[in-house]
Formats: C-alpha cells, sequence, structure tokens
C-alpha cells in the first residue's frame, strides 16, 4: 500500500516537474531510448562511453540502452522495422549512413530532417563532403554520422610475410604469386569466414573496386556503368581464382573466427572491413600488418554509423540532445577510440589512436572515396540482399555467366524503381 | 444459480478465445494472403494488387527453388528417421526393462533443449576442422577411433548441407516420437498378444500383425506433427548453419526473414509464408478430414 502511494507520489511530482521545470531551466529530463546493434566488444565500450558523456551533460534524462544482437545488425533491423511500420517508433535508432538511411528511410518519409542542427552545429563545415552527400537527400541532411568504416582493407599476418620475405601485394597479379608462394608451404593463403552470408560480398566489393577502380565502380550502383561490362567478368573470375585458395571450412565460421587463422600463424591474409583492427586490439594480437587491396590504393571504400530522428518519436528534444552529443568533437573523439574506427568529423585531435586508425584517417583525408554495398551505403537493402546471395551461391558455384546474368538482371529491377 | 440448459453461458465463455483466434490467427492469415497479392516490396506500405507477380517471381527465384529441394530433402529424412529410431527405441523400452524410467528420460531429454542451444551444440559438433588446424568435432572422433574414412565437411559440403541439419533434428526428436510410441503400445490389450501367441504367432509375427496396425494412428499423428516440424523448421537453421555454402542448407522460413527484415520485399515474405501455409495443410488437410469422419 505504501509502495503504491510512493509511486502516486512520485508520478505526481513527475508531472508537476515536468509542467514547471521547461519554464524554469533549460536542462532537459525524461527518457531517451537509443536503439543499436553495438553489443560487442569495442563496439559496446565506444557506446558506453558516448551514454557516459550523454549522462554527464544531461543528468536528468535517463538513458535507455536498446541494443539487439547480431551481426551487421539484421536483427536489429527486423525490430526497428517492425516498430517504425506498426506506429510505435523507437527514438533513434542505429542506420547505416547512404541508401540504407535514405532508401528505406528518408523517402517513404519516416524521418525528420536535420539541416537545421547541422547549421547550428556547425557541422556542415566540420564534416567532409564525402559524409556528407551520403546523408543528404534533397537538400536536407538526415542523420548525424558517428564514424567511419573502411571496407577495402588487406589484413596480413606479420610473421608469415617476415618469414618468406614477402611484401604485401599491390595488384592481383602479385596477389596470386604470392598465394601460389604460401601454399606450397602449407600455410592458407586466403581466410575468409562465410557463415553469416555476407562476408563473401564483402569480399567482392573489393575485387570489383580493384578491377573498374572507384568512377566506374560508383557508376555500377548508380546506372552509369552496366554490369554486362567484360570487367565485371572479369572480376568474378578472379573472385573465383581467390576462392580456390579459401580455407576449407570457411562456411562454419564467421569473419572472426576465421581470423583465427592469422592468430595461429595459419593464414596469411584477408580482406575485411576495419573493424578487425578492433578485433585485433581486444584479442591482444599485435602481428599484423595491413595494405589496401589488390589495385584498388587511394580508393576509400567506407560506411558510416549514424543516427537519425524518426518522425513521431517520443521524446524529440532529448533525442536531438543525444544527436548532439554525437556529433560533438569530444563524442566523436572517445566513441571511435574505443570502437576502433575513425571520427566521421576531420577536426578532431586523434593522434593518441593507434597507427592503423591515423594511417585511415590520413586515408580518408586524401583518397577517393566510394561508397560500401554490403554496408548499406551504396545501394537500397533490396539490391543490397539480392547481390549478398548472388556472391554467397558464387562462392561455392563459381559459374561466371550465369552469376553475371543474375547481377545484371538485379540491377536492372533496383535501378528501374 | 442454473447452468444446465442456458444455451449462452458456454457461448460466453468461449468468445473471447474464438475472437482471439479469429483475429490473431484467421485475419492474420488473410491479411498475410492478401499482402502477398501486392507490390509492398519496400518498406512503405504500397497495397497495389499485381496478382501471382510475386509468385512467379519466387518461383523463378534460384535460392527458393534450391529451399523447396532443401524442404523436401529434409523432411524425408527427417521423418522417416525419426519414425524408425522412435518406434526401435519404443519397443526396446518395452520390454519391461530395468531402469525403463532412466532410459525414457534420457531418451527424451534432447526434446526439452531449445533448438537454439541445440543448434549452436551441433554447429561446433560438425565443424569439420580444417587441413592446417586439424580435425575438430566428429571428425576428430572418427580419426581417434581410426573411421578416418567417415570424415567429412558436414554441413560445410555442398553435398550434405541440409542433410547434417537433419541429423541434429533427429536426434532432438526421435526421443519425442518414442514416447508417441511408447503410448500406442502400452494401449495394446495385453490379451491379443497372448492369444496370438496361443494361436502359434511368433514374437516377429506379434508385431508385424499385432503391433504395428495398432500403431497406426500414432504413425499417423506423428507424420502430422513432425512433417510440421520440418515445413516450418527456422530456429535450428539459423542457429547451426545458416544459409551455408551455395544455399545448401538454407529453408524457405529463413529465405522469409531475409528477404522481409533484410531485403523489404514484404510481398515477397508474405507469399513464402502462403506457400508453407499450404505445404503444411497438405498435411493437416487429410488428417482432419479422417479424424472428422471418425467422430462422426
Amino acid at each position: 500500500m505504501l509502495r503504491k502511494w510512493l509511486t502516486a507520489l512520485v508520478l505526481v511530482s513527475m508531472v508537476v516537474v515536468f509542467f514547471t521545470l521547461p519554464v524554469l531551466a533549460e536542462s532537459l529530463s525524461g527518457k531517451v531510448e537509443v536503439n543499436s546493434w553495438w553489443t560487442a566488444g569495442g563496439e559496446a565500450e565506444g557506446l558506453n562511453a558516448l551514454i557516459k558523456l550523454y549522462e554527464s551533460k544531461y543528468p536528468d534524462i535517463e538513458f535507455i540502452n536498446a541494443t539487439v544482437a547480431g551481426g551487421a545488425g539484421t536483427n536489429a533491423k527486423a525490430v526497428f522495422k517492425t516498430r517504425m511500420l506498426g506506429g510505435d517508433p523507437p527514438d533513434t535508432f542505429q542506420v547505416h549512413a547512404g541508401h540504407e538511411l535514405i532508401d528505406t528511410w528518408v523517402i517513404p518519409g519516416y524521418m525528420q530532417p536535420l539541416t537545421d542542427l547541422y547549421k547550428s552545429e556547425g557541422w556542415t563545415e566540420s564534416m567532409p563532403q564525402g559524409v556528407l552527400d551520403i546523408v543528404s537527400y534533397q537538400g536536407d541532411y538526415w542523420s548525424v554520422p558517428v564514424n567511419i568504416h573502411r571496407s577495402n582493407v588487406l589484413w596480413f599476418n606479420k610473421t608469415i610475410f617476415t618469414k618468406y620475405n614477402i611484401t604485401p601485394p599491390s595488384n592481383f597479379d602479385q596477389f596470386f604469386d604470392v598465394c601460389d608462394e604460401l601454399k606450397e608451404k602449407g600455410i592458407v593463403p586466403f581466410v575468409m569466414g562465410t557463415k553469416e552470408g555476407w562476408e563473401a560480398a564483402h569480399v567482392f566489393e573489393s575485387v570489383l573496386l580493384g578491377k573498374l577502380g572507384a568512377n566506374d565502380y560508383n557508376g555500377l550502383w548508380t546506372g552509369g556503368v552496366k554490369w554486362s561490362d567484360p570487367r565485371v567478368t572479369d572480376a568474378l573470375e578472379t573472385f573465383a581464382k581467390i576462392a580456390s585458395y579459401l580455407n576449407t571450412d570457411h562456411s562454419a565460421l564467421t569473419w572472426d573466427e576465421a581470423g583465427q587463422y592469422l592468430l595461429k600463424d595459419k593464414g596469411a591474409m584477408m580482406i575485411m572491413g576495419d573493424w578487425t583492427n578492433g578485433w585485433f586490439m581486444s584479442v591482444g594480437f599485435e602481428g599484423y600488418g595491413w595494405a589496401p587491396p589488390p589495385d584498388t590504393a587511394g580508393i576509400f571504400l567506407a560506411l558510416s554509423d549514424s543516427f537519425a530522428l524518426p518522425k513521431g518519436c517520443k521524446n524529440q528534444e532529448n533525442v536531438v540532445a543525444w544527436l548532439k552529443v554525437l556529433g560533438s568533437k569530444e563524442g566523436q573523439y572517445s566513441f571511435n577510440k574505443a570502437k576502433g574506427s575513425i571520427p566521421a568529423r576531420t577536426d578532431v585531435d586523434i593522434s593518441d589512436y593507434n597507427d592503423y586508425l591515423q594511417s585511415a584517417a590520413k586515408d580518408w583525408q586524401k583518397d577517393a572515396i566510394s561508397p560500401s554495398v554490403v554496408h548499406g551505403a551504396a545501394a537500397s537493402e533490396g539490391w543490397t540482399t539480392e547481390y549478398k546471395d548472388i556472391i554467397s551461391l558464387f562462392v561455392s558455384k563459381p559459374d561466371v555467366s550465369y552469376t553475371q546474368k543474375a547481377l545484371v538482371t538485379a540491377a536492372e529491377e533496383y535501378l528501374k524503381k | 444459480m442454473q447452468i444446465k440448459g442456458d444455451k449462452w453461458t458456454p457461448i460466453l465463455f468461449i468468445t473471447p478465445s474464438i475472437v482471439a483466434v479469429g483475429i490473431f490467427v484467421y485475419g492474420f492469415i488473410s491479411w498475410t494472403s492478401f499482402i502477398s497479392f501486392t507490390k509492398w516490396n519496400n518498406v512503405m506500405p504500397d497495397y497495389t494488387l499485381v496478382g501471382f507477380e510475386n509468385y512467379r517471381k519466387l518461383f523463378n527465384n534460384m535460392r527458393f527453388q534450391i529451399d523447396l529441394h532443401n524442404t523436401f530433402v529434409f523432411t524425408v529424412i527427417f521423418v522417416t528417421s525419426c519414425l524408425l529410431i522412435g518406434l526401435l527405441l519404443a519397443v526396446l523400452i518395452d520390454q519391461r526393462i530395468k531402469g525403463e524410467g532412466i532410459f525414457r528420460n534420457l531418451f527424451l531429454l534432447p526434446m526439452a533443449v531449445s533448438f537454439i542451444v541445440s543448434g549452436v551444440i551441433w554447429r561446433w559438433l560438425f565443424n569439420p576442422g580444417s587441413f592446417q588446424l586439424g580435425n575438430i568435432g566428429v571428425n576428430q572422433l572418427f580419426e581417434k577411433v581410426g573411421l578416418n574414412f567417415l570424415t567429412c565437411g558436414w554441413y560445410t559440403d555442398p553435398n550434405i548441407g541440409i542433410k547434417a541439419v537433419a541429423i541434429a533434428a533427429i536426434w532432438q526428436f526421435s526421443g519425442y516420437t518414442m514416447a508417441l510410441y511408447l503410448a500406442g503400445l502400452r494401449g495394446i490389450p495385453l490379451e491379443l498378444r497372448e492369444a496370438a501367441a496361443i494361436d502359434g504367432a511368433n514374437q516377429w509375427k506379434t508385431f508385424y500383425y499385432i503391433t504395428l496396425p495398432f500403431l497406426r494412428p500414432i504413425t499417423f499423428g506423428a507424420i502430422i506433427i513432425l512433417g510440421h516440424i520440418s515445413l516450418k523448421i527456422f530456429d535450428l537453421v539459423v542457429a547451426m548453419t545458416g544459409s551455408g555454402p551455395a544455399f545448401s542448407s538454407d529453408v524457405p522460413a529463413f529465405f522469409m526473414y531475409d528477404t522481409t527484415f533484410r531485403g523489404n520485399h514484404f510481398a515477397q515474405g508474405a507469399s513464402i509464408a502462403i506457400i508453407l501455409l499450404f505445404l503444411v495443410s497438405l498435411l493437416i488437410i487429410p488428417y482432419l478430414i479422417t479424424t472428422f469422419r471418425k467422430e462422426a
């Protein structure tokens, strides 16, 4: 009984506070529910750093950290979609900047523009054009990017490379020479884990980029370059050849389980996004080196996690406060240091980040920037899913002409829309 | 208070559940089938009717073709093996052996484990390992006991794929089938067996002419239960293998999840759901018809 009275008392006082506080002071109260799929290792640490910062600035807001586990966010996205379509939008949720944001949420009209926020916070100045491009649609900005990841990185085991006196291959001829040499020595030349279905497609986007270059690779996704192009055929043939050097158990492993080959000095190279750097740090592995995958030097295949403001969310002001923290210098600094990615802003001092991140940040400033497909930047989710299925089948059934035809059909269907 | 003869009281009591089932089962079935005829293949709902377009596309989709084939293979292997192993275990336990309770529980136990848990465990067991890192799991066991020729790629081999998943499912459900059969065996009147023995029938003949015919309704029921489990299978596949190499362990339910929530193809997902419903009804309707006939 006492508890009931207390609850009522608290509720009443909350209502009173709610109506009086905005008049008295600017400080915010209530709740904010932030939805993401950052549950593991460095990601979760990064998120916690942000939460700490947010709570120190807005101590009266109850922060609800709503995470849904699952690689690449598949499960989390299912939850967000159900809630958005069901008319119960989450306050704010994690979404890949680019087509995943624009095609899925902005064009159908589920989001609110953030252009005013961008101007008042000065983000139009502090974020590079490449980032501003992928979060804008029809002259407005639609989400706040927290980080930049690079998709095209070739990781290699330094011990093996030093032992056999190998330098990182810069083109595909050298790459296959290295593969042959390592295979003879009984080392898996190239490792991959394909258990979750998107990993092969991830590697293939680097191959495509290597064969077509930044401009024409972008053209594939905008309709400027046809998928029937002979260079796509070449890319598929090359990828089939790469697949012949793989670890045989790839379909039993996720990307990080496949990374064990590198840790144990049994595998030499893998292509994976630069969250691998964070993973290497978290497992205490230091004998790794990195290079751009063959023929992709000077091109930065980028993806970015961002947060947006859905229409009809319940705690709008608190969400805007959250977005401000995300876009702030200190927010970007502390989040990315823990997650192992680079800040989307170019004016953050990152001199105490690790070597890989420093080099990535340098490349980010000078390289040509292309959007990643598998991670939602280059194409709509429908197209991405189909692309991933086609490539995933190709790894086990490397039929080049059939696969190219399927890619052409998919492109026709989605470019039409 | 007079309850007897009051027509309305019982109706009042079952109305809530009828309404709930009406909305949440039949309502949503109709809604799903409506969606499957629309153009809703993006996040934004689009209720333009397109007839059988989604179905046409689906049957032309290579992934769906593989899925149907996988479902067929899985169902055949899973149902027949469960029936055979279940029957065998039930007959063995029915011999009035010592410690019957222990064995019964032991065989039934896998069913108490969720598909997610058993999926993860079987993923580890059937992980083939590799040449460089050495054999692990079941392959390592085979190697240790000198059965090297039995080692294989399990679910990482596109030719095995779904069959490896079927093994895990059989492990989980043959105990349950055993329980069904055991109940059936215990329901056979002892006099019949005695009479058969007096007439000079040997064990095998008794089994064939007395036991099996009595177990027929049980078999029928078990096929329905196992069959619809195998058509709907989702969690085991997700936890154990995912789509597998060349979709060799992919199933329609997983494709439905993938295309709906990853690809935003809500109409296509709905069509898969309707096809699954159709397949399950192929199993259930004959069963319902025979049951109702018996009761009438």
